[in-house]
């Protein structure tokens, strides 16, 4: 190896950088270890509620109201079921010969053991498709639009570009109660109210200023050597746009999707005044599922948790790049 | 290959004039070096020529074509930059193969195939071709730059700063390879650096950028042995140049604060000049006409640098190998007149 | 002014050795600079003298006594950092009076001591100045002045000119060595600059994978390194090695060259070299003379002016270039062939296993 070709030198050897990392070879593993599991035990007190939702969820009424609260029970669907479908009180001898029928399928046993029989579907799965598409639909675009304006916003010498990204955030600064009952008129006025449209310009124009401002901050972070380079090399800006930039930011769009998504699928507010019936989202909904014995727990949670699932989903999807998405972009914004 | 032609350039953003009425020629299969401090310019200069920035005046001319319209691609240059030009993500081969697949070249795969390995071999970075950009090293990466703009084969390769980021050793080495490539190529290249080393060593001709403005364009050997300013004369060589106010006095020139006098040379001299000798110019001999105090000796194996104390300035002096002078002995030297260079104290011009 | 000396030192992150254990003393009143790449090892020893960072095993001694678990404040050395390490919101004169303050000096004793380093230092015109209004070089002569202040008994400095721009770096190289040597004081210079150490350095301990390559004054570790790695790394470029096969006083090299071996070597390459007679020979760029009738031949790749000379690269063959210093005005055609000679008196010889240097004893 000692031979010399001194336009090239012989490699150095390895060096371990990650040796670098000062002072923290001394900690002892054991205390490492410690806080891992101190961590974990925090986790499980923080995720409480969430575990508690579950449960209740999967309790039989009775379970779920009794005092004390009871930690175990035999799991029933009986939330699930109230949840879905619409229902009729059943009594004397109709609730008899319900009993004897064998064709019922398990969601009318379930019924039927509350001494109810299903009538129909309930308005809550329609809500949840309402609230998959319009919190959907409105992330989409609002993504798309954030892509290329925070582009621009980055490279290019827009006029006014610094008045220009403050009226874009100005956007959120007024809360939604404030500007519900304005835009409540206009959309009366304009035909919205109550339209899937409506609620996806909505949150679509009040996500894009958020997502604007995040994925700058991540087009920002990209050289822009690479785009010239691009360009050299015989590429239009937007084919640079489509094989460089676009792949550099997948973190970026990956945390501005999740946001965006989240902030559209939680939104409670415009929903419950710009809605009714035809595109109202779960949301407003869930708080309103008042059965005729009181207050149904096991429903409302069920329906809680159903509407967890798809934010849990999209969430975990992106899991990968949220991460650094989160730590990254945020951070260094602006 | 082709020549290049800069007219009257202009070049302002905002209240900062980066390049300030520009004007030089570049010569088919020249090595063209802009070398300036941090802000003379000259990156946009190169940046113009590539079309990534757009002047406010003057024009660009390519083979006497006017080209000030044409967008990048169409220029058909290759650029070099000092970081970040490879795209991440991609391996090395799909980099380099990356600026022959673009629409406008479209060289059939066989083609490509053939070009990246005559410029890998060209580059040693044959057994880098199916690794990922992000596992390279800084000199594996910057060779990987320039064979990016090797299988092009471009009118023109611009190049900004690319070996800046690399290791003293590594910069040293590639620096030597660059200029064998670019002289068995024969290709027209402009090259940006601050490093004065570099623009001595690989050009065929420098231009001396300073505050937007050009100093002087020449060989190196003209840059080096007759600098136009202060500022030239300063910028290159190391260690730099002594620089002393002088009088004229009694037939000589009397160095400020010191006892130090050199036969005045023959012209029209005024009566107040900047008088500059190089260190390498500053003979030490055992019956020198000059005396001072050794004030300083930096031992650095190939040379010597002792600076030397008359009276209160300080003139710094190089000779070969190892020397005999210790701190603090009296040092006699010679100060040749033919290479003295004077410059007028106002507009530190060469006179 | 203090000695320092190191015992079996060592420096493990985890698993992996930062600085494998070293032995060092530096007398009184000596400039040693620890030289190397990135990542050797130079600046957690100089870190660990300090005391900013603690030792994995070893003793660190001052003037005998034993300061390993000292504190970096109890240990009385000045510490000057790449970044200077000036509080921006003090001036400059404040900034250089801090320790002071901090050791609870008089008044009119602290106003006399940052006159006497403001003078030395050629910085009185800026000491009402903040240091985010200086330039590079005077931020560096606060910062010396805030270190010279105090009167250490050391001064630790941790590539002090790595921030500066080219332009001053090489005048505020002589500054701080002639600081030196009016001062005196015990110096431990942490630079991965060849230029700077042989510049400045007493002596240089270069140092490469955690471990101490060779200790010696400048001259030894350029004219006779001990191996490979320090005839690489010191000189601008290194020294040109280039391996062959030794047998019967020639040594084979690439490009069907035949180096005749000086009579002083023949005996040690007899007796040193492995079974296969492989060879590493080196030489100094400037240690060559090229003339028509020299023994060794070879085609010219590249010649370029450095200024004051010309470096010429000759091929031996396409994956061997010699690097030669010649005259300025000493110009070749591409692929010209060129002969030369090497000096006897400045060649070297490498094991090329253990990459040590052989010795012939008169080097």
């Amino acid at each position: 190896m000692a031979t010399q070709t001194q336009t090239s030198p012989a490699p150095v050897p390895a060096v371990n950088y990650s040796t670098r990392v000062d002072k923290v070879g001394w900690r002892p593993q054991a205390l490492s270890l410690t806080r891992a599991i101190a961590a974990v035990i925090i986790a499980i007190i923080m995720l409480i509620p969430v575990i508690w939702m579950a449960m209740t969820a999967f309790k039989p009424l009775k379970d779920a109201v009794s005092v004390p609260p009871i930690v175990f029970f035999t799991p029933s669907m009986e939330g699930f079921v109230n949840l879905m479908t619409q229902q009729r009180q059943v009594n004397g001898e109709e609730l008899t010969q319900l009993r004897a029928r064998t064709d019922l399928n398990w969601a009318d046993q379930v019924a039927l053991s509350q001494q109810r029989a299903i009538i129909g579907q309930s308005q809550f799965p329609k809500q949840l498709f309402n609230s998959l598409v319009i919190a959907g639909a409105s992330t989409l675009i609002s993504v798309v639009f954030a892509v290329l304006a925070a582009y621009a916003f980055s490279r290019f010498d827009v006029p006014g570009k610094d008045d220009l990204l403050f009226f874009i955030l100005s956007q959120r600064m007024l809360p939604a109660v404030v500007v519900t009952v304005p835009i409540f008129l206009m959309y009366r006025q304009v035909g919205l109210y109550d339209t899937h449209l409506g609620m996806i310009l909505l949150y679509t124009s009040f996500n894009l200023s958020f997502a604007v401002w995040l994925l700058k901050g991540f087009i920002d972070e990209i050289p822009k050597e690479y785009e010239e380079a691009a360009l050299v090399d015989g590429y239009t800006r937007l084919q640079a746009f489509r094989k460089i930039v676009l792949p550099q930011s997948i973190t970026g769009i990956a945390a501005t999707t999740v946001f965006s998504f989240i902030f559209s699928w939680n939104e409670f507010a415009f929903a419950l005044m710009l809605t009714q019936d035809k595109a109202r989202t779960a949301p407003p909904s869930i708080p309103l599922i008042l059965g005729s014995g009181g207050v149904e727990w096991s429903t409302i949670a069920a329906g809680s948790l159903a509407f967890l699932i798809p934010v849990v989903i999209v969430t975990f999807a992106l899991r990968k790049h949220l991460l650094r998405g989160v730590t990254f972009g945020a951070i260094r914004k602006g | 290959m082709s020549n290049i032609r800069l007219e009257n350039i202009t070049k302002t953003f905002k209240d900062t004039v980066a390049m300030s009425d520009v004007s030089f020629s570049i010569k088919d299969g020249e090595f063209f070096v802009l070398l300036g401090p941090t802000g003379a310019g000259k990156t946009t200069t190169l940046r113009v020529i590539a079309g990534l920035e757009k002047q406010n005046q003057g024009h660009v001319y390519f083979d006497g074509e006017l080209s000030d319209e044409l967008p990048p691609a169409e220029r058909d240059v290759a650029f070099v930059f000092q970081q970040y030009s490879l795209y991440p993500g991609m391996s090395v081969f799909d980099n380099l193969a990356f600026p022959l697949r673009s629409p406008l070249r479209n060289v059939p795969e066989p083609e490509i195939k053939q070009r990246i390995q005559g410029a890998a071999e060209k580059l040693r970075i044959t057994h880098l071709l199916e690794r990922k950009t992000a596992k390279l090293s800084g000199g594996e990466m910057q060779r990987v730059s320039i064979g990016r703009a090797i299988v092009r084969e471009p009118r023109v390769f611009l190049m900004d700063e690319p070996l800046s980021n690399l290791d003293a050793k590594l910069r040293e080495s590639l620096r030597v390879e660059l200029k064998h490539i670019q002289s068995t190529q024969n290709s027209t290249t402009v090259f940006v650096t601050h490093d004065q080393i570099e623009a001595l060593t690989m050009a065929d001709r420098i231009a001396v950028l300073h505050g937007g403005n050009i100093l002087q364009i020449g060989t190196p050997f003209d840059i080096y042995d007759r600098p136009a300013t202060t500022i030239v004369a300063q910028l290159v060589g190391t260690p730099k140049i002594n620089l002393f106010m002088a009088h004229r006095h009694n037939g000589s020139l009397q160095v400020v604060d010191s006892p130090l006098t050199l036969p005045t040379p023959i012209g029209d001299i005024p009566e107040a000049v900047l008088l500059g000798v190089r260190p390498e110019n500053v003979k030490i001999a055992a019956d020198g006409q000059y005396t001072g105090q050794a004030a300083l000796i930096e031992p650095l194996g190939v040379e010597t640098i002792i600076h030397i104390r008359v009276g209160d300035q300080t003139i710094v002096s190089i000779v070969p190998g190892a020397s005999p002078v210790r701190l603090g002995d009296t040092v006699r030297f010679d100060v040749p007149g033919e290479h003295l260079h004077l410059f007028e104290p106002t507009s530190k011009l060469r006179i | 002014m203090a000695t320092i000396e190191l015992k079996q030192v060592e420096k493990k992150f985890g698993e992996s050795f930062a600085v494998k254990p070293l032995d060092m003393t530096i007398n009184s009143g000596e400039f040693v600079v620890l030289l190397g790449p990135s990542g050797c090892g130079k600046t957690t020893t100089l870190r660990m003298i300090s005391g900013l960072e603690a030792v994995t095993s070893g003793n660190i001694l001052f003037d005998g006594k034993d300061v390993t678990w000292l504190h970096p404040s109890a240990r009385d050395i000045a510490f000057v950092f790449q970044f200077f390490a000036l509080y921006s919101h003090l001036s400059a004169r404040e900034n250089i009076a801090f320790p002071l303050q901090a050791q609870g000096v008089g008044r009119d004793e602290i106003k006399k001591r940052v006159m006497e380093v403001a003078q030395m230092l050629k910085i009185e015109h800026v000491l009402n100045a903040r240091p985010g209004s200086l330039s590079g070089g005077d931020q560096q002569r606060v910062a010396l002045a805030r270190a010279l202040v105090r009167r250490p008994a050391a001064f630790l400095m941790d590539e002090p000119l790595g921030a500066l721009d080219a332009e001053f770096r090489e005048s505020m190289r002589a500054e701080i060595k002639r600081l030196h040597i009016d001062q005196h004081a015990t110096s431990v210079y942490v630079t991965h600059d060849q230029v700077e150490a042989m510049a400045m350095g007493d002596r240089i301990v270069v140092m490469s994978n955690a471990e101490v390559q060779q200790a010696a004054t400048p001259m030894e570790v350029y004219h006779s390194p001990a191996n490979l790695f320090v005839a690489r790394f010191i000189g601008s470029p290194g020294m040109n090695l280039i391996e062959g096969k030794y047998a019967n006083g020639i040594v084979h090299l690439p490009g069907d060259n035949q180096y005749f071996v000086p009579e002083s070597w023949r005996n040690v390459l007899n007796s040193s070299l492995p079974g296969d007679g492989k060879v590493v020979v080196g030489f100094r760029p400037e240690a060559v003379d090229v003339h028509t009738d020299g023994q060794l031949h070879s085609t010219t790749f590249a010649n370029d002016l450095h200024g004051g000379y010309t470096m010429l690269h000759l091929q031996l063959d396409p994956d061997h270039i010699v690097h030669v210093r010649a005259g300025r005005e000493m110009r070749y055609q591409l692929n010209d062939t060129v002969h030369f000679d090497v000096k006897p008196d400045m060649v070297r010889f490498f094991h090329p296993e253990t990459e040590k240097a052989l010795q012939n004893g008169k080097v």
